[in-house]
């Protein structure tokens, strides 16, 4: 059991790949297309932000990748999730039941409903080397109290035998942190980690996610909706809208310069300082329904630059240039009118 | 929560007063019990007068409750009218209704919870709705009609068992019987725990309990059945003492002579004593178990705390 291959893939695969991913829900009321060919990858140490509104279908792709989709009513019509270069779509239940938890792990985000409320903290923490590694309940007991120390519980002996009601909103996000971190996994997911906390707490919970994620080099996928959060920590951006990757981004670029409308709006939208007092931005419209996309660009309804191309023709992720034609690595936007939103 | 347990016994003292007085009222109040005492012939009047005396029933009401309660607390139910003490009657019928009570529990939580946590996790499928409306027409068919229609079949027509309770009231003799009592309960515990799970199979912590990759039964029988299990642990806890009392229906059955026997030969025959007696004793087994389903909640939820 213990001697599971870790962190030992000579090839130079990614350590996770998607690959035009789709998931749709059938539903009493008709199918809703949740995802719709999603790709993006992260390496060892490298963190990917996803980025999107409530139903772009950032949380469902992670749960793809996870595995605990609810199937049915949900599916995978089409679409490959390579994990160190091995398709986890193909593997049986129980070999994708070992990868959980033990190398690919997940933080959610509301953490007292995420952690179970009868139960002690050290217990739901131990249960990952009771399970996954066989330890007695006395050792694992030890190596919770070791975990949350790593995340800076205060007099983590005295409050192992706590239950989750008894900890702060900050604490108890510290303590999914470190059931996630538990078995050193090599890629942690974490699905608005920072949204039910307190602004100065989030600060100090993403730092801490960021500084273990650097001691452990391990990838991180951090999904969110808020673009303030992901800058200091993020080495790249995808943002997401009904389902597509509408544009992809090292970090600092997308600030700078954005490719796509959606993005424009997003960056526009944030309560600035400097503009206190004026009106504050906001795309106008709502995120569509996803049992009926719009036909062509699915923003084309919101967005102020839609023409008739964009009402009938699906625009696909290109590589974004300069416009003298110079590269622009790992740029990439889903806009008939790329051009004129990065240049213009 | 040595605290909370003493003001709880203390809340049972008026409690138990209440109750106890209601039904001393009724049953001495609403019948004469020296004439019930002669049956169907006219007492002597003398002669009745001097029973009234010696039962201190020329006394007014509140001064005989007073006289009853001193008498019972000191162990003296007083004696029926066949001259046994009640309190001979209850050493009799309540081990033999304890048994049943427990076979019928026993029934109720391994059948009940079981059918429960399927249908629960299957929500929706044939399976699901085969047992809902299974569990529907159990509820709503009478014990008189199920206990007389499984007696007959497995008693008389099969033969598989006796159709009557010997003396004895083994257990093994009493599965049957048990079997009838816990029937609605069974029904009810099933549905209840079914919604129950069928809830929280969804909730957050389940979510995260398989995104821990632990395996499926663990993830059931650690997560999900522990947070189901709370409403109906109350359930059958208040349960326990419905079927001690409630079991006069299957005692006069299969003839077994338990608490329900007694209560209703007592009742039949007007006989206060016994009545007054048995409820008595209902009465403390009811506030008991309601105390110990409370503190039992408290043990399978940590949120709750009494102080």
């Amino acid at each position: 059991m213990t001697t599971i291959d870790k962190k030992t893939s000579a090839t130079s695969a990614p350590l996770l790949e998607v690959r035009d991913l789709h998931v749709e829900f059938h539903t009493r009321d008709g199918v809703a297309k949740a995802i719709n060919g999603v790709s993006y990858s992260v390496d060892a140490g490298e963190t990917l932000a996803v980025l999107g509104e409530s139903g772009s279908g950032k949380s469902v792709t992670a749960q793809a990748i996870m595995g605990i989709l609810d199937m049915p009513p949900g599916r995978i019509p089409k679409g490959e999730i390579l994990f160190h270069g091995e398709d986890m779509l193909k593997m049986s239940a129980e070999e994708r039941r070992k990868i959980r938890g033990r190398r690919i792990a997940m933080i959610f985000q509301d953490a007292l409903s995420a952690l179970n409320p009868v139960l002690s903290v050290g217990y739901q923490l131990g249960e990952m080397y009771r399970v996954h590694l066989g330890l007695s309940r006395k050792e694992a007991k030890a190596r919770a109290i070791e975990l949350m120390d790593r995340v800076k519980i205060p007099a983590a002996a005295a409050r192992v035998n706590d239950y989750p009601h008894q900890f702060s909103g900050g604490m108890r996000q510290r303590i999914m942190i470190a059931m996630a971190m538990a078995l050193e996994p090599d890629l942690i997911i974490a699905d608005e980690p920072t949204t039910a906390l307190d602004v100065t707490v989030q600060a100090q919970v993403m730092d801490l996610l960021a500084e273990l994620q650097r001691e452990e080099n391990m990838g991180l996928i951090l999904i969110t909706h808020d673009l303030g959060v992901v800058a200091d920590v993020a080495d790249k951006i995808a943002v997401m809208y009904a389902g597509r990757i509408v544009e992809q981004s090292p970090i600092h670029d997308l600030y700078k310069r954005p490719a796509h409308p959606y993005t424009r709006g997003l960056l526009d939208s944030i309560p600035r300082l400097d503009q206190k007092g004026q009106e504050l931005y906001a795309i106008k419209g709502l995120p569509p329904n996803l049992m009926k996309i719009p036909t062509g660009c699915a923003f084309n309804p919101r967005c102020p630059k839609a023409t008739d191309i964009c009402r009938t023709e699906v625009p696909a992720l290109v590589s974004v240039t300069e416009q003298d034609g110079g590269e622009l690595p790992g740029r990439g936007s889903a806009c008939h009118f790329w051009k004129e939103t990065i240049h213009g | 929560m040595g605290r909370y347990v003493i003001r709880r016994l203390l809340q049972m003292v008026p409690v138990f007063i209440g109750s106890t007085f209601l039904i001393f009222f009724m049953v001495y109040a609403l019948g004469d019990p020296v004439a019930a005492l002669f049956g169907d012939k006219a007492p002597d009047p003398a002669t009745a007068a001097r029973i009234r005396e010696d039962l201190h029933l020329d006394e007014p009401l509140w001064k005989q409750y007073l006289l009853y309660m001193g008498a019972i607390f000191q162990g003296d139910f007083g004696t029926a009218f066949n001259g046994q003490p009640v309190t001979e009657l209850m050493a009799s019928a309540f081990p033999v209704t304890l048994r049943l009570t427990l076979v019928a529990i026993v029934i109720e939580i391994v059948v009940g919870i079981t059918l429960g946590v399927v249908s629960g996790l299957k929500r929706g499928r044939p399976l699901d709705t085969g047992l809902l409306v299974l569990t529907l027409v159990v509820i709503s068919v009478p014990t008189f009609v199920s206990g007389y229609l499984l007696q007959f079949l497995f008693g008389v027509k099969w033969g598989w068992v006796r159709p009557s309770v010997s003396s004895e009231a083994r257990l093994d003799e009493l599965i049957l019987p048990g079997v009838v009592l816990a029937l609605v309960s069974l029904a009810y515990v099933t549905r209840l725990s079914r919604t129950s799970i069928a809830e929280n199979v969804r909730a957050d912590y389940v979510r995260t309990a398989v995104a821990k990759g632990l395996p499926r039964h663990r993830v059931i029988t650690r997560h999900l059945l522990r947070n189901s299990l709370i409403p109906v642990v109350t359930f059958i806890g208040a349960d326990i003492g419905a079927l001690m009392g409630g079991a006069i229906v299957t005692e006069r059955i299969f003839n077994i002579h338990g608490v329900g026997y007694q209560l209703y030969q007592g009742i039949l025959r007007n006989n206060a004593p016994t009545v007054v007696g048995f409820v008595t004793i209902l009465v403390i087994v009811f506030l008991v178990a309601n105390l110990l389903v409370d503190l039992l909640y408290a043990v399978l939820d940590p949120r709750i705390r009494y102080a």
